[in-house]
């Protein structure tokens, strides 16, 4: 049948169902019904269909199951979700929802999550919750009611209270159904990511049940087996809702280790079945206990073993465990226990790179090959991405060249190593090598004198190719025009021929690279007086002259003055080498000398030698891209731009405000804390009108021992709109006491550049504080008690704002503790007392501070019973006035 | 979260398109027909695992997909899916489908498609798996087929046709109904 007779056969229909539902003759249900179906056909077919609603509406309220089933499916299959039409069919649900018929409520609990809209939550979030925790709905009832309600709290979170049905919702993991624990945990785990000191107690109950499940025998859960393995399903639900929480307490926790143990076991046992299915559904478990494993990140012992796993699959004959494999092993990579286990496949990887026939495969691979690449392979890495660039798909170029060149910048130990790498991308995929990475090897070169010579060898000679890119061309004339005198000694490339050279390619080339050349004639003419005359006449030729875009005419009329009427002193002033790039950029050198673990550990010495400076310099916004325009070549941008603002100090007092700002970035916090645990928000504003790309926050912990954990409840999406606000969350646990803060590491593509924004989270030991009241008794007997001279740490310092007696009051509670009043002698004097509260101990804080207003200082003395407290309690609060 | 799952036959007629995410018509249309381009043209026996295209969004949703004959099933999912449990779940809907219309072919998908959409209700809603116990389903469904048949054996006993009552069985009933 051809497509012309497929419209016309449906436009006859259309007519005809029309003319029958416009006909004076009322419909009787059936016919209704069947032309509905019809044209709920067509919609299918890919036509469109603008009548027929009411009439579904009308069956959706009939009380034959199969009008109101008809009536259901088309309304959700072609209701989008604002149309006015939802507000008929919200009588004919309530009737449902109250019928007690449990195939009408569930026709119409899917309708609503069909739906899904916000009139659909304001008319129905109250009654969902109702119906899915009473004791007398239906199994199946409740499952659709669960998966509604999360529905429903997808779309409108604001008008899904949480109340008291949380803890019974939390119980439902206990229920006999199966099926009603999965819906229940989809539903925990959704809400739990928001409200996590909600849902705290699922922890427990869904480590008991995976517990019984991995434990029990292959027929116990009867339907719920599918082909041997015992609830797949559920089992990865329960693992994904673990994901959101840190590691368990203890006695939980041994229990979890031993499940994900069992699980790993069975993955070395022989199959029950040789059906694809039985493996399929025993790996969908173990790739779950495995990301599961990596986000604890706390077993070495087991995460040793995922990566064993990990190993075994990346061999497997079945394509889709070796993506998977690739995929979860780029995790792993980067948690320390695991980095040296990964590399130890580093051989597999490469040759997943050289024989996988699919390309998404082969994507994982350089993701893998990107993930694991430390200093100790780098140049075997680099090396095999540069040879998979030759034939790489055109669509994942781009973000192969970008990884080589961070690559090779970062692990760079002999630069001219990485002046080869930086010309070989250029050769093999010129066109996918932007602008950020050609302006980095040159100033790299411009900073170092050893490669100088090095490089203006090495680009003459890849000049020499008859048909080189133009980015060689700009690397070329940039590099010639400074060091192009260090290869001038040898005949075969002497400064004529430099010249000749270059001024073969000039014609070819775009506008901004000709204008490069010119500067590269001008710096040739101080650098080598005997081809002045050669490239005078150059300059004056009516091509250039006379060029029709401007920058070109003026480049050459003015170089060409400059050339005749200054001296050689002043041409040898004007024309000097390029200083070094600035100390700024240095910085980056020295981050690029030093040896880095993989891409997410950032360094540690780097990063409290950054902090020293800026804790003096306040909170300065540092300039997104440094612009250091300097002869030929536009601003610069570079890839790697890190700045770290201020340590915090004004956020030791309060819980909200902008942690930091810049043209492009704004990042706001909102914290609050209880006891040693701690939420905070942090919102992402994009100041600009364009988008940002690949958008990656990560945390990056300075401690060696956990003695802070943090983690980030979900990812946030890579791409952030213009003007738009995105918010992250981050649970705190303090384990035990600490001074660093951690540090939040910003990455994202601004236009074309790449963005790397690190900031200290104001997280400090006082936020964990409880404020305790005591009398003035208690306070001395206690006081007395700590006498012990480790206990005690005591500053004296000038005040370094008015001495206020109000605005101390409020900074002294601002920092935690409780402020005692009437309780030192001297009324003048302010006492606190609080206990700082950390997983493992309980540290009672005692403090006092005595103001002298004539000589405008302060005494401030603390005591703890540990001295590491007292120190840095001291020294964060003495900061404050 | 599940965003989305099409059926279409190797000639790219989308048999069954469900979105668990608003999109526009056209946008569903062209979604499908992307979608039919990534998948119709690799080979067999390659990953069944993919990025997904430019118009559902790349960055965090995967595209899983079998190939049955001469049919495709293809999900649409984020990230806090597993790969294989979805991978598992089509397996589940074709074996569920070849249970409810004893050995199912395309022309089973285009004649009932309301059938495959009620089948499709009962494992996934919202976009949420709802329940992966084939038995479970099954029974549901047949509990929906009995409700229906009680229904039209009372409306259709004026059926005229020599075979009468028998409304799906009837050939001429079915033509018409059809």
């Amino acid at each position: 049948k051809s497509k012309e007779a497929e419209i016309k056969r449906i436009n006859k229909e259309l007519a005809n169902i029309r003319s029958k539902f416009k006909g004076d003759k009322a419909l009787d249900g059936y016919s209704k019904k069947k032309y509905v179906c019809k044209l709920l056909f067509i919609f299918l077919l890919g036509h469109d269909i603008d009548f027929g609603h009411m009439e579904a509406v009308n069956l959706l309220s009939s009380n034959r199951y199969t009008e109101k089933q008809i009536g259901y499916l088309f309304i959700s299959v072609l209701v989008n979700s604002n149309s006015e039409l939802i507000r008929l069919i919200n009588n004919a649900i309530k009737n449902d929802l109250a019928s007690r018929n449990p195939t009408f409520m569930g026709l119409a609990l899917h309708c609503i999550a069909n739906v899904g809209s916000r009139e659909m939550a304001e008319a129905f979030a109250g009654e969902v919750p109702k119906i899915l925790v009473a004791g007398d709905t239906m199994d199946s009832v409740k499952q659709s009611a669960a998966l509604c309600l999360l529905r429903l709290y997808r779309t409108s979170p604001d008008l899904v209270p949480m109340g008291d049905w949380t803890s019974r919702v939390v119980h439902l993991l206990n229920d006999q159904h199966l099926g009603v624990v999965t819906a229940a945990t989809s539903l925990i785990t959704t809400l739990a990511q928001k409200n996590p000191e909600e849902f705290k107690t699922s922890v427990s109950l869904a480590v008991s049940r995976l517990s019984r499940i991995v434990t029990s025998a292959s027929t116990d859960l009867q339907d719920y087996t599918y082909y041997f393995v015992p609830a797949p399903w559920l089992s990865v639900k329960l693992l994904r809702l673990l994901q959101c929480y840190p590691p368990p307490d203890p006695a939980v926790r041994g229990r979890l280790t031993e499940c994900l143990e069992t699980i790993l076991n069975k993955a070395q046992e022989p199959p029950k079945s040789k059906k694809v299915q039985h493996s399929n559904a025993k790996n969908a478990v173990l790739f779950e206990a495995i990301s599961l494993i990596i986000h604890h990140d706390s077993e070495p012992n087991l995460l040793v073993r995922a990566c064993n796993q990990l190993g075994q699959f990346l061999q497997h004959r079945e394509t889709n465990l070796r993506y998977l494999a690739l995929e979860s092993m780029c995790t792993l990579a980067s948690s320390e226990f695991s980095h040296e286990a990964v590399k130890t496949h580093i051989d597999t990887v490469i040759n997943a790179l050289k024989t996988e026939r699919d390309v998404s495969v082969r994507q994982r691979a350089v993701d893998l090959l990107y993930a694991m690449c430390d200093r100790s392979n780098a140049q075997q890495i680099v090396a095999e991405m540069l040879s998979y660039l030759e034939t790489a798909d055109y669509s994942i170029r781009e973000e192969i060249v970008l990884k080589v060149a961070i690559l090779a910048e970062k692990y760079a130990v002999d630069y001219a190593w990485y002046v080869d790498t930086i010309l070989n991308l250029i050769r093999i995929a010129g066109d996918y090598v932007s602008e950020e990475v050609w302006y980095r090897v040159i100033q790299i070169v411009i900073n170092r004198d050893d490669v100088q010579g090095y490089a203006a060898k090495t680009v003459f000679e890849a000049l020499q190719a008859p048909a080189c890119h133009e980015n060689l061309v700009k690397v070329g004339g940039y590099i010639l025009g400074e060091f192009g005198n260090l290869i001038a000694g040898d005949p075969r490339s002497s400064p004529l021929v430099q010249f000749n050279l270059l001024h073969s390619k000039f014609h070819l080339c775009s506008v901004p690279t000709r204008a490069l050349l010119l500067s590269t004639y001008i710096k040739f003419v101080n650098l080598f007086p005997e081809v002045k005359t050669t490239i005078q006449d150059v300059l004056r030729s009516d091509s250039q002259l006379k060029n029709a875009d401007v920058e070109l005419q003026q480049r050459a009329v003015e170089y060409l003055r400059l050339s005749t009427v200054a001296s050689t002193d002043i041409l040898a002033t004007v024309l000097e080498e390029m200083p070094p790039f600035p100390e700024r950029e240095s910085s980056i050198l020295a981050k690029l000398k030093k040896k880095k673990g993989p891409s997410t550990v950032t360094d540690l010495e780097d990063t409290k030698r950054e902090r020293s400076v800026d804790v003096n310099g306040g909170p300065e916004p540092a300039p997104a891209s440094t612009s250091a325009a300097v002869g030929p070549l536009p601003a610069f941008a570079f890839p790697n731009n890190p700045c770290i603002s201020a340590g915090g100090f004004e956020f030791v007092c309060k819980n909200n405000g902008v942690l930091f700002e810049n043209q492009l970035l704004q990042i706001g916090l909102k914290s609050e804390f209880r006891q040693n645990l701690g939420r905070m928000f942090i919102f992402y504003g994009n100041k600009t009108s364009t988008q940002f790309l690949n958008f990656t926050p990560t945390l990056i912990s300075l401690h060696a021992r956990a003695s802070l954990c943090l983690f980030l409840t979900k990812p946030v999406d890579p791409t952030v709109d213009g003007g738009a606000q995105v918010q992250q969350v981050v649970n705190i646990e303090c384990v035990s006491d600490f001074t660093e803060a951690p540090v939040l590491n910003i990455q994202f593509r601004y236009g074309g550049t790449f963005q790397n924004v690190s900031v200290q989270l104001p997280i400090t030991l006082n936020k964990f504080f409880q404020p305790t009241e005591m009398s003035s008794q208690d306070f001395f007997q206690r006081w007395k008690q700590l006498s012990n001279p480790q206990q005690e740490v005591q500053n004296i310092f000038k005040a370094k704002h008015p001495m206020d007696t109000e605005i101390t009051k409020a900074k002294i509670i601002g920092f935690g503790s409780a402020l005692l009043e009437e309780v030192d002698p001297n009324p003048a004097n302010f006492v606190g007392a609080g206990i700082i509260h950390t997983k493992t101990t309980q540290i009672g804080c005692l403090l006092r501070l005595e103001p002298n207003l004539q000589a405008q200082m302060y005494r401030l003395t603390l005591r703890t019973s540990k001295e590491t407290v007292s120190q840095r309690l001291c020294e964060l609060l003495s900061q404050q006035f | 979260m599940i965003k989305a799952i099409l059926i279409f036959s190797n000639q790219g007629k989308p048999w069954l398109s469900k979105f668990y995410q608003p999109y526009s018509e056209d946008t569903q249309q062209q979604i499908i027909g992307e979608t039919f381009h990534l998948v119709s043209k690799r080979d067999e026996n390659v990953c069944n695992f993919l990025e997904g295209g430019l118009l559902i969004g790349r960055s965090d949703n995967k595209l899983i997909y079998r190939h049955y004959a001469t049919l495709y099933f293809v999900f649409y999912v984020d990230s806090s899916e597993s790969e294989l449990g979805i991978f598992d779940l089509i397996q589940v809907f074709v074996e569920t489908l070849d249970k409810c219309f004893e050995n199912v072919c395309e022309l089973d998908l285009i004649f009932h498609v309301d059938k495959v959409h009620n089948i499709l209700v009962e494992m996934v809603m919202g976009g949420m798996v709802l329940e992966t116990n084939m038995n479970e389903i099954v029974t549901q469904i047949d509990t929906q087929n009995k409700l229906e048949k009680s229904e039209a054996d009372s409306q259709l006993s004026t059926c005229l046709h020599p075979q009468g009552g028998q409304s799906l069985k009837c050939e001429q009933c079915r033509k018409e109904y059809i």
